[in-house]
């Protein structure tokens, strides 16, 4: 379904720009990573391409049509869990998906086992503490095996060892042939992560680089700012 | 004063002799809200989660009318299946007036609208906690509907039960359509208003301690239900 492909895609609630004319095309293969400071309007053009807000102008294609749908997920900022057990919020997303009975079982399973969260398969999932919430948000939407995985901030508020956990499993999916596109203002992480970045400020797309590009000789000068700030 | 502590005396020794006549009262008093209740949610529940997700027009005059109604005086409803099930009106023939059925009809008719105000007021509040994620994962509007209803089941059991409440509890209605009929009609609120005018206050006053017995329980019980299940379920 890749290429996305963004075509001058404006955003505005209430007569407020969000999102100001983005253009760009995101290929199959190296992972995206959505760079820019709180409200640059990462997580509403995240939305965008997600299906979940439609643009005021412009367009979203997926390899030229606009019906990408069926093969995507993401995980939310805030994930939401259902008031069911941790593996019943898996097996949930691949009923919708129509997945057989007991292949859904099978794979809820394995993907819960792969991040690490087996052993809390059966508790209810909203009692579970925020990186255990946040975990199985990823597995949830891996289970779906989907072309294209949207992650919006998937570490943020968790410790460092979660964070490490949690990169480690996206590289995972990412190496399965999962299209990674990920949001973060974690500077470490984007360099850990990215293949190549898409810079975010104030609503418009300020620059677009490969990350060792990106880190060296940033382009925009919003960008440039964006990186000294970055703490010792 | 002597006499009141009397019939308090009388009325305790009633309950717990479990006298045949106020169980008969009590358990069709059961019967009928219980009915009432059951059926109310069947619709009542469903229309409310629908409500909540979906937009069309008229919506906001669909539930502000919606919440009107769950002020519906009993009396006017009483009245009102009076007129449809009496002999002369359009459900005349089914000749069910003055029966418990009627009576069943009269309290769905009273709770239905709370039912269903106060589930698509529950189900709307998670509908927008849960939009996105829904969406996301593909559901549908139905499939979001029945995803809400399930997930909210613990508020819901407690509309339901102050459906039932209501139902119980009220008299205008079921005096009207029910008639009062020893033995056939005759509900704890409607026996409680003939023997207190009557002035066989034992059996009023029995009926009354149970009563609000019931009321007490029924909301101990929802808020036992809710309080566990936060815990249990978050
Ligand atoms: N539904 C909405 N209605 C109105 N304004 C919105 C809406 N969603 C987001 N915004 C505004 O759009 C701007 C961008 O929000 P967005 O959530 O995309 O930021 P972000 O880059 O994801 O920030 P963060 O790093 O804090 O997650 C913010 O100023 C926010 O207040
Ligand atoms: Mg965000």
């Amino acid at each position: 379904m890749l290429p996305l492909t963004l075509d001058q895609v404006s955003f505005a609630v209430n007569g407020r720009t969000l999102i100001e004319r983005v253009s760009v095309e995101v290929g199959a293969g190296p992972r995206t990573i959505i760079l820019g400071p709180n409200g640059a309007g990462k997580s509403v053009l995240m939305r965008l391409c997600h299906g979940l807000l439609s643009p005021t102008s412009g367009s979203i294609l997926w390899r030229g049509t606009n019906t990408g749908r069926q093969r995507q997920a993401m995980v939310f900022q805030r994930p939401v869990m259902l008031r069911r057990s941790a593996l019943a919020n898996v097996t949930y997303a691949l009923k919708l998906a129509a997945i057989a009975p007991r292949e859904r079982e099978l794979r809820a399973q394995d993907v819960l086992e792969a991040v690490g969260l087996s052993h809390l398969a059966e508790r209810p999932a909203r009692m579970l503490s925020g990186g255990e919430q946040q975990r199985v948000a990823l597995a949830r939407a891996w289970a779906l095996n989907p072309e294209v995985l949207f992650l919006d901030e998937p570490t943020a508020n968790l410790d460092p060892g979660a964070v490490r956990d949690i990169e480690s499993i996206i590289a995972q999916i990412h190496a399965s042939g999962t299209k990674i596109i990920m949001t973060t203002h974690n500077l470490g992480q984007a360099r850990r992560l990215a293949d190549e970045i898409l810079f975010l400020y104030q609503g418009r797309l300020a620059e677009r680089a490969a990350v060792e590009r990106f880190f060296r000789q940033p382009a925009s000068p919003e960008a440039a700012s964006f990186l000294r700030e970055e703490m010792p | 004063m002597g006499e009141i502590t009397q019939a308090f005396a009388v009325a305790g020794a009633m309950i717990l002799g479990l006298d045949p006549k106020l169980v008969e009262i009590v358990l069709l008093s059961l019967r009928v809200s219980l009915t009432a209740a059951l059926i109310a949610s069947v619709i009542g529940l469903p229309l409310g989660a629908a409500i909540a997700v979906s937009r069309f027009p008229g919506r906001r005059a669909l539930i502000v009318v919606l919440n009107a109604l769950m002020g519906l005086p009993p009396v006017v409803v009483g009245l009102v299946v009076y007129l449809l099930l009496s002999r002369a009106g359009p459900l005349g023939e089914l000749g069910i007036l003055f029966t418990p059925s009627a009576m069943v009809v009269a309290q769905t008719i009273l709770i239905f609208p709370i039912v269903a105000a106060l589930s698509r007021q529950v189900v709307e509040d998670a509908w927008q906690e849960y939009r996105e994620q829904l969406r996301s994962l593909g559901a549908g509007p139905l499939a979001s509907a029945v995803t809400l209803l399930q997930d909210a089941r613990f508020s819901l059991v407690t509309i339901v039960l102050a459906g039932f409440g209501r139902a119980a509890a009220e008299v205008g209605a079921v005096i009207i359509v029910g008639g009062n009929i020893d033995g056939v009609t005759r509900v704890m609120t409607t026996a409680i208003a003939l023997e207190t005018s009557k002035g066989d206050l034992p059996l009023a006053l029995g009926l009354g301690v149970i009563l609000i017995s019931l009321v007490l329980a029924l909301n101990a019980g929802a808020y036992w239900i809710k309080e566990a299940a936060q815990r249990r379920y978050g």
